[in-house]
């Protein structure tokens, strides 16, 4: 069950309100399909981000994927406890494993995204 | 009468081609018959497309015995005159112990290693390379040292874009400052790596240089190539202050006596470790190093050796953080970069465990006194040596008589020096130096023989650096540089070393797109030739005759092997190829006024190498489909062609296909390429295919590259040397690569810039292909590549029944290889493509390629050398495998624990006081018969590789040697 309190893309990253911030991460589905995390490299503090940027990557020993953001905005606060000890991530990719926090974000891009139904869909349609 | 000698009945009766075959005549109508075969020729007709095919045999010399190419190379090295160079430039002559020589660089258990991809049995070489990188760190000062790079040229240049990506994410400048006293050679290869990635060189005086926000990083040399050496600090101060990254190119052996860059500030440090005890090679092979901090150590280029711990807990190495590569990040790496240069660095390390720091600090404390002996008595006979601090190198202001009269009276001694363009004369002094030879340079400035005794003047000089420049920090202190200083004692931890790892001197290496076939002593032993290895790569043309008479044939007959109108020897590697082979592309486009034209088409199947060299040579890579088959998706093709029409600049393709088969439609994708203006770039990985039977030239391709560490026999080296010339047609010859110090008359007009330290890459090493293609002959080559294509389907067709071979041509035949599809075993037994790999290492083989082109296969490469008894021992050991899986399936054997999740067993767990596993000791460890008459002991079981890539250790720490105890 994925939880129903945010929105989705596709590459399996998520995006939820956070008060006046949206907090984006990763989904259980694509953090068991890396497995062995080693790395998470993530943006500075300030950088302002367009839908669909790039904001960092995460290792695993034999891949390395690229992290989207789902929406725009600027990033306010990075998980730093998270990215000194990735291997966390596997334990709760829903609430500690928080990636970036964006402020500035636009609330038409937030409802545009998948929702928790259409994501997992999306993931049968990949296993 | 006989016309030709060789049909005498007096001709030797030893054919080299049957030693370089596996399979006998007889063997291979075997082989044969049980494909259905009447003929290697019915099979060759069923496999290559007739499109393609060669109407003729290859336009070469007739064979030569093995004693018959020997004395020819031997006649080259003879017209190498070898004068004592004093040139330096980066390359020192060194006395490399005869223990090494023989035992490492001479020793087919080291050099027909392949890269260490398969950790548990590469631990001699890997933990040779960790030492490597841990006194690399020592003497430079830094944290953290790749296991080295290809020159250090290419070091150089990689340095500068390390620099670049360090300010990923963030604003940075476009322009990188290199100092106008770094080796010329390395200015030329950083301008022409710099040039498509938009990143401007300034070269000049770096202590007048006014950084700003545009300047990201700067290179210095320390010592110069003059050889002043100045404290750096301030420089380093002010281009940090400015934001910008310092690279400092520097001499392991002056670092013994002076403070390390690491101290003054460096980000990146980068050399050539040659004067380590690697002989000159007339420009290579060599380790050149790079170290930096740990900050950047996923900016690194180039392999990485870490540590980590096997199942058991032991500690083990293995290559680090290999996400940084090309094979994983593909046009997002850090480099293309796949080759090291293994085997020199294992010899640099052995050289320094030899003598240990204090060793290398007596030798280099000769070499500086010779230095500043010679610069006393030169300023007495009036000649000027402008740096006040210098190390080996002076640059000398000659007195009366000038340059041209040091230098003609240094070729009547048999000596070479430096020419500066201002009239400067260069002499760089090296371990080799004794007294009679500085009073021979002594003479050639003017001075009379009695008037200098170097004994006396040496007691009157100060050698002492100023204090900031001594050294101070100790260096190589782990045990290893001070247990093996007798000969008995390296010797016998070489050996240690060498069991650990499995080479082509243990069993067959069966390795998909490596072509690990044999390397043949009489190719191998000119290498060692002193008319060879002992030429300075810029000793004068005349003094390199043999050297241009063996570069000029070899390159004639790679052109005509690859149907091509020329050669450039100069890429020594692969992936340089790659990247020197899209330049002239580029250059062509440009020249013809389509200098827009930066799309590269590349398919999704190709090697990971492909994407970052098009990215390094300023392209946009643009990825084309493939079929289910693995073959170009023609429709794809032909849109992608058409929608980038005018930006179309290349394709980069492999053939045969990086799935082992040769496409029926290459022909139409070469010509629907060229239709739209682009150059068809083809990848020569699977060359081995095609000697003799089709050329590259007459499938549509414009230029090729040849790795001739794998069809032309230059032996893998544990994951380095390799040589990586390109071939182009005519109308891309004149771009081939310049090279500041090319053989006068031999730069191609309109050349592009140079891609390696050298004019001729590893010139070292090219009497090797000399060799195989003097041996095989035209009628030899052909039928090499021939038998490589019967011992594939040979393959294919025995395993087929237990693996499904997937990827045939249209008759249902391989080309050189064979992939075997394990993925079904996954959801039935739970058992990888991994366990089968590690599995093959208790049987005593080397696993083939694993998981390329696709995910959960195993692509083998069994080439011509292999005698049909050790193809059929490979065969019998995977479906002896098969059985155990068949086992796992049907509920006999656990699924989790079994002999193939548990491998490989080390002779550690086997002869354990507990054995808790359900399947006994006999099958863990001798499950084949050929086991119990040798067997193979891999030295650690399964490593861990993530427990390594989250803690990173790539320098010797107790920790490592003391469960050895």
């Amino acid at each position: 069950m994925v939880p129903r309190d945010r929105r989705y893309l596709a590459s399996h990253e998520w995006a939820k309100k956070d008060g006046a911030f949206v907090l984006v991460g990763i989904t259980a589905f694509a953090v068991e399909h890396l497995s062995d995390l080693t790395f998470l490299s993530l943006p500075a503090v300030g950088a302002k981000l367009k839908k669909g940027d790039r904001f960092g990557e995460i290792e695993s020993v034999k891949a390395v994927s690229e992290l989207f953001t789902p929406v725009g905005g600027e990033v306010a606060a990075v998980n730093t406890a998270l990215a000194e000890k990735v291997e966390s991530l596997s334990a709760d990719p829903w609430n500690a494993g928080w990636m970036i926090k964006l402020k500035n974000v636009a609330d038409a891009e937030l409802g545009a995204l998948l929702d928790a139904d259409a994501y997992e869909k999306k993931c049968e349609s990949e296993s | 009468m006989h016309s030709d000698p060789r049909s005498s009945p007096f001709a030797t009766s030893d054919r080299f081609a049957d030693r370089h075959l596996g399979p006998s005549a007889a063997e291979r109508e075997r082989m044969l018959a049980l494909l259905g075969m009447k003929s290697l020729e019915e099979l060759i007709a069923a496999t290559v497309p007739a499109a393609i095919r060669f109407g003729r045999a290859l336009e070469l010399p007739p064979a030569l015995s093995e004693r018959e190419a020997i004395e020819e190379l031997g006649a080259f090295a003879a017209e190498n005159r070898r004068f004592r160079s004093w040139i330096g430039l980066g390359y020192h002559d060194t006395v490399t112990p005869p223990v090494v020589q023989r035992n490492i660089l001479e020793n087919p258990g080291w050099y027909t290693q392949y890269t260490p991809y398969q950790a548990e049995i590469s631990q001699g070489r890997l933990e040779a390379l960790l030492h490597f990188q841990t006194l690399v760190c020592d003497l430079t000062g830094m944290e953290i040292a790749n296991s080295s790079l290809l020159d250090e040229g290419t070091a150089a240049a990689e340095a500068m874009t390390l620099c670049k990506r360090s300010f990923e994410g963030q604003a940075s400048g476009a322009t990188f400052l290199v100092s106008d006293r770094c080796h010329p050679q390395t200015i030329e290869v950083v301008k022409t790596r710099a040039l498509p990635l938009g990143i401007e060189v300034v070269v000049g005086d770096a202590a007048a240089f006014q950084f700003g926000p545009e300047t990201f990083g700067a290179l210095i040399q320390y010592p110069a190539t003059d050889g002043a050496v100045e404290d750096p600090t301030a420089l380093i101060e002010r281009a940090h202050a400015a934001g910008a990254r310092v690279v400092v190119a520097s001499d392991l052996l002056a670092l013994t006596l002076l403070e390390s860059p690491g101290k003054f500030g460096a980000d990146v440090v980068v050399g050539n470790s040659q004067r380590f005890g690697v002989p000159l090679f007339g420009g290579g092979p060599h380790a050149a190093f790079m170290a930096t901090r740990n900050a950047f150590a996923r900016k690194l280029p180039g392999r990485l050796v870490g540590m980590s711990k096997d199942a058991a807990g032991a500690p083990a190495l293995r290559l680090a953080l290999q996400t940084r590569e090309q094979h994983i990040r593909r046009d997002r790496a850090t480099s293309n970069i796949c080759t090291a240069q293994v085997l020199l660095s294992v010899t640099a390390a052995m050289y320094a465990i030899y003598h240990g720091p204090e060793g290398l600090t007596k030798i280099a404390r000769r070499v500086h006194l010779a230095a500043v002996t010679l610069a006393k008595a030169l300023e007495g006979i009036g000649c000027r040596c402008a740096a006040p601090v210098v190390f080996d190198t002076l640059r000398v202001t000659p007195g009366r008589g000038g340059a041209d009269a040091v230098h003609a009276l240094a070729l009547e001694r048999r000596l070479n020096l430096r020419r500066y363009a201002n009239g400067d004369v260069g002499v760089a002094l090296d371990e080799t130096a004794g007294a009679a030879d500085l009073v021979a340079i002594f003479e050639c400035f003017g001075g009379k023989a009695a008037g200098f005794d170097p004994d006396a003047v040496a007691r009157t000089v100060d050698a002492a650096f100023p204090a900031a420049l001594a050294r101070t920090t100790p260096f190589m202190t782990s045990p290893v540089f001070a247990r093996h200083r007798t000969e008995h004692e390296l010797l016998r931890f070489m050996k240690r070393l060498e069991t650990k790892d499995l080479s082509l001197t243990t069993s067959m290496i069966p390795l998909g797109s490596c072509t690990m076939k044999l390397n043949a002593t009489a190719e191998m032993a000119p290498i060692s030739l002193p008319g060879f290895a002992g030429i300075h790569p810029f000793a004068p043309a005349d003094q390199q005759a043999g050297y241009a008479k063996l570069f000029a044939r070899l390159e004639k007959w790679l052109a005509e092997i690859t149907g091509f109108a020329a050669t450039s020897l100069q890429p020594n590697a692969g992936s340089q190829g790659e990247y020197a082979g899209l330049l002239v592309i580029r250059e062509y486009q440009a020249r013809r006024g389509q200098g827009h034209r930066n799309v590269c088409l590349i398919p999704v199947s190709a090697h990971g190498t492909n994407p970052a060299s098009a990215v390094m040579a300023g392209f946009e890579v643009v990825a084309v489909a493939c079929d289910d088959d693995g073959n170009i998706d023609l429709g794809d093709l032909k849109a992608k062609a058409q929608e980038h029409g005018e930006r179309l600049g290349a394709l980069m393709v492999t053939y045969p296909s990086t799935h082992g088969v040769f496409e029926e439609g290459i022909k139409e994708v070469c010509a629907t390429v060229h239709r739209h203006g682009g150059q068809v770039y083809l990848d020569g990985a699977n060359m081995n295919a095609m000697v003799g039977l089709c050329r590259p030239g007459d499938i549509g391709a414009d230029v090729c590259h040849l790795n001739l560490h794998k069809t032309f026999c230059i032996p893998h080296g544990g994951g380095g040397p390799g040589m990586g010339p390109i071939c182009v047609a005519a109308h891309l010859a004149p771009f081939l690569p310049g090279h500041p110090f090319a053989f006068p008359g031999t730069a191609p007009k309109q050349g592009v810039g140079a891609v390696s330290a050298a004019a001729y890459g590893s010139a070292g090493i090219l009497p090797i292909p000399y060799a195989y293609i003097a041996m095989m002959g035209p009628d030899g080559l052909a039928l090499a590549t021939q038998v490589a294509i019967l011992a594939a389907n040979y393959v294919a067709h025995r395993l087929d029944p237990h693996y499904p071979v997937l990827f045939r041509g249209k008759n249902g035949r391989v080309a050189h290889e064979c992939i075997v599809d394990l993925r079904p075993l996954s959801k039935s037994s739970g058992v990888e493509a991994e366990d089968v790999a590690k599995r093959l290492m208790d049987y005593g083989f080397h696993a083939p390629t694993l998981s390329f082109p696709v995910a959960g296969t195993l692509m083998i490469e069994p080439t011509e050398s292999e005698s049909l008894a050790e193809l059929d021992r490979l065969c019998d050991a995977l479906i002896a495998i098969r059985e155990e899986i068949r086992a796992i399936e049907s509920g006999k054997l656990d699924r989790k624990d079994n002999p193939l999740k548990n491998a490989p067993h080390t002779a550690a767990t086997v002869t354990a006081k507990e054995w808790t596993h359900p399947y006994s000791r006999e099958q863990a460890a001798f499950p084949a018969p050929w086991t119990r008459e040798h067997k193979y002991w891999p030295p650690v079981s399964r490593i861990d590789s993530v427990y390594g890539d989250r803690h990173l250790v790539c320098c010797w720490i107790p920790e490592f040697s003391q469960a050895a105890r």
